[in-house]
């Protein structure tokens, strides 16, 4: 195996795998800086992968090879409305934020599974046929060299998850939606007395997290697992809320650690392609995605600050 | 006329809330056409109509009482503890290695020191997370989650690759332990219609005033709740905040340790593959919550959710429901748990209105919290 080829390899595997660990972690990073602890990311991935695959099932014969889009919208409502549970238990009910985010992560595969049962009588899901696949950039995919290696035979998932991080960086610190959010996570009184709508920041933080942790749940869905079935999200929800924390929730940042985490994860499936790799016994490229999430966490920590009032109930005074 | 107290409310909101996840549950059945009552009924009458049931039910409470400990320690402490799973799984391994290794040992002597070295297992698991918390602040929400991870792929990996070929019956089953290490109790099991209860039920009961004694009258117990309750105010009494992050750790890893302990060395008397977080853990947690972390509420916590799984495989079978529902209600019984505010507030709109037909507050209460379910 050439340079070339090697590292195609493995930018190509570490995009597909970081693209819904970027999208869901850009959720975490909005619902943290309203002031709204979400580890519900999990449950809410879960649910945009199992709205995107039950959608891509019964449209792909309507659609084609613009099904997967779509199916990142479908997941992305089915998270929004997912979310919506932890909104109103956070926001208005005052609960737990960890508790409720819990809940959400309960709920999320047995209701998928049940649902899945419901409709097809049996526990997971045929494999869709219309996937995310594989992608070149017309005229880029020809510069040498760099072409290859980010351009051809890529995920385009990813670039477009790169593209919204650019975006969503720029909401959230140069406009007056973001400044305000932020307000609302780090001080929400002063926020409210400025006659800023608190819970209505904070529901617009939830709900965002929701449609970007759902769109993140359909990526993983049409690009790598290929249905849905009670295992397919094992932890990538919690992993992008490391990244979050990781990245210093900063959306950049934050993509930054989902990259890392990508290329960690990606190593466990592609490492036996790769020279040097291959004696290295399973079960470490197995748990090495865990374990460099714990040894990041540790070793970046106290260079990192939550959002002041992150999951702290705000409650209006009368 | 309802004047709610706090009193009254730790008893009202884990009962409104019950009622209110049946109705959940009711109300997805109802959807997917399901018949809700047919379920509900088999789902009681296959977990109490006959002995078994009922013996299969203790026996499913039975881990779920050790990890629910494992979890209100820990939440006493202020540390929200979502690594039962693998703490358990380690516990479980542990002493079906033990246990495998040593067949001939006298039951006196194995028994022991498999349930100790599994409760370390766990203790080992969980103190990873309880130091990295101390002392580098780590968020024990993230490390105990990824341990799970870790400890899922690891136990596979041990027992594939690293234990004897000799205790193993094949690639993802061990053998089955000898009487020695065995939990089972022929008397116990024949009065329960040979189901699989054993004597881990008496160890829980053990492990339940171990745990009431512990946090009402240990020193050890009352500073883990003070550093919980307020870590600036105990470290200004002289406590030692890291001390009693580790300790309170370390004393959650090993009851969730003893619940794998029960369901390796009672229930199914082998280790084999897990593909997935142990649900002892996941349960746990979720008995915990109801249970308010308070002995008697685990204890009754722990046995409503097991009438709910064991019930729920007869439901499957008997209504053709899947199985699936039974989780579905847990969890939004613990939501309803998590937004107990609105059921105190649900309260005292009603005693300032003070209707004179309001008698049946619960059920009122349950269909309104019902509807707020399906928003």
């Amino acid at each position: 195996m050439d340079l070339i080829t090697t590292l195609a390899l493995i930018v190509s595997s570490s995009l597909v795998y970081s693209a819904p660990l970027i999208f869901t972690a850009l959720g975490g990073v909005y619902s943290e800086h309203s002031g709204i602890v979400n580890i519900g990311l999990e449950g809410i991935m879960t649910m945009g992968a199992f709205a995107a695959v039950i959608f891509n099932l019964t449209f792909a014969p309507v659609f084609g090879g613009v099904t997967p889009w779509l199916g990142l919208l479908i997941g992305g409502l089915a998270g929004l409305l997912f979310s919506l549970l932890h909104a109103v238990a956070t926001i208005n009910f005052r609960a737990d934020h960890v508790i409720s985010g819990t809940v959400l992560n309960l709920m999320a595969a047995p209701l998928g599974v049940f649902l899945i049962k419901a409709i097809y009588d049996k526990g997971q899901t045929n494999n869709i046929t219309a996937n995310f696949g594989y992608f070149s950039f017309p005229g880029l995919a020809n510069i040498p060299f760099f072409g290859p290696i980010f351009f051809k035979n890529t995920s385009a998932p990813a670039w477009l998850a790169i593209v919204v991080t650019i975006l969503l960086w720029f909401v959230l610190y140069k406009t007056r939606f973001g400044l305000r959010l932020r307000a609302c996570g780090e001080n929400p009184q002063a926020a409210d007395t400025m006659g800023i709508n608190v819970y209505g920041m904070r529901y617009a933080g939830v709900l965002i997290s929701g449609f970007l942790g759902g769109i993140g749940g359909a990526v993983f869905a049409q690009a790598i697992s290929g249905n849905f079935s009670v295992s397919t999200i094992v932890g990538q929800g919690f992993m992008a809320l490391a990244a979050v924390i990781f990245g210093k929730w900063n959306p950049l940042g934050a993509m930054g650690a989902s990259l890392f985490f990508g290329f960690a994860q990606s190593l466990s499936i592609i490492g036996n392609q790769l020279p040097g790799f291959q004696h290295i016994p399973s079960v470490y490229m197995q748990i090495a995605p865990y374990v460099i999430t714990i040894v990041v966490l540790v070793a970046f920590l106290g260079k990192s600050v939550a959002p002041a009032a992150d999951g702290v109930n705000y409650i209006k005074s009368k | 006329m309802f004047n709610l107290s706090e009193k009254n409310k730790k008893f009202l909101v884990p009962i409104v809330s019950v009622v209110a996840g049946f109705l959940v549950g009711a109300i997805i059945m109802l959807v997917w056409s399901y018949n809700p009552i047919q379920a509900y009924g088999s789902m009681f009458s296959s977990a109490l109509g006959n002995m078994n049931g009922i013996g299969e039910t203790i026996r499913e409470a039975t881990p779920l009482i050790f990890t629910a400990i494992g979890f209100a320690i820990a939440s006493s402490a202020g540390f929200f503890n979502i690594g039962l799973p693998g703490q358990a799984q380690a516990g479980w391994i542990t002493a079906i290695w033990i246990a495998l290794a040593n067949p001939n040992l006298p039951k006196y002597i194995l028994l022991p020191v498999c349930i100790i070295a599994g409760a370390l297992a766990g203790a080992i698991v969980s103190g990873i997370a309880g130091v990295l918390r101390a002392y580098f602040g780590t968020n024990e929400v993230i490390t105990t989650i990824m341990i799970n991870y870790i400890v899922l792929y690891l136990c596979q990996y041990l027992m594939q690759q690293i234990m004897s070929p000799k205790l193993r019956v094949d690639m993802d089953a061990t053998k089955t332990v000898s009487a020695n290490g065995s939990l089972h109790l022929d008397w116990l099991a024949n009065f329960f219609g040979q189901s699989r209860i054993n004597a881990g039920i008496f160890l829980a009961f053990i492990a339940l005033l171990g745990f009431w004694w512990l946090m009402r009258k240990t020193t050890t117990g009352f500073e883990i709740k003070a550093v919980g309750l307020n870590q600036f105010a105990s470290q200004y009494a002289g406590m030692s905040a890291k001390k009693n992050i580790i300790v309170s750790m370390l004393l959650s890893g090993a009851f969730a340790g003893l619940g794998g302990v029960v369901q390796g060395l009672g229930t199914y008397q082998n280790y084999f593959t897990q593909t997935a977080s142990l649900d002892i853990g996941w349960d746990g947690l979720s008995v915990a919550l109801l249970g308010g972390g308070s002995a008697l509420g685990i204890l009754i916590a722990a046995l409503l959710f097991s009438i709910l799984k064991i019930g729920g495989l007869g439901m499957q079978t008997i209504a053709g429901i899947p199985y699936e529902i039974v989780s579905i209600v847990i969890a939004a019984i613990i939501f309803f748990i998590a937004i107990n505010y609105v059921v105190g507030l649900l309260f005292s709109r009603k005693a300032a209105v003070k209707t004179p037909t309001d008698h049946h507050p619960t059920s009122t209460q349950a269909v309104t919290l019902g509807k707020e379910e399906q928003l």
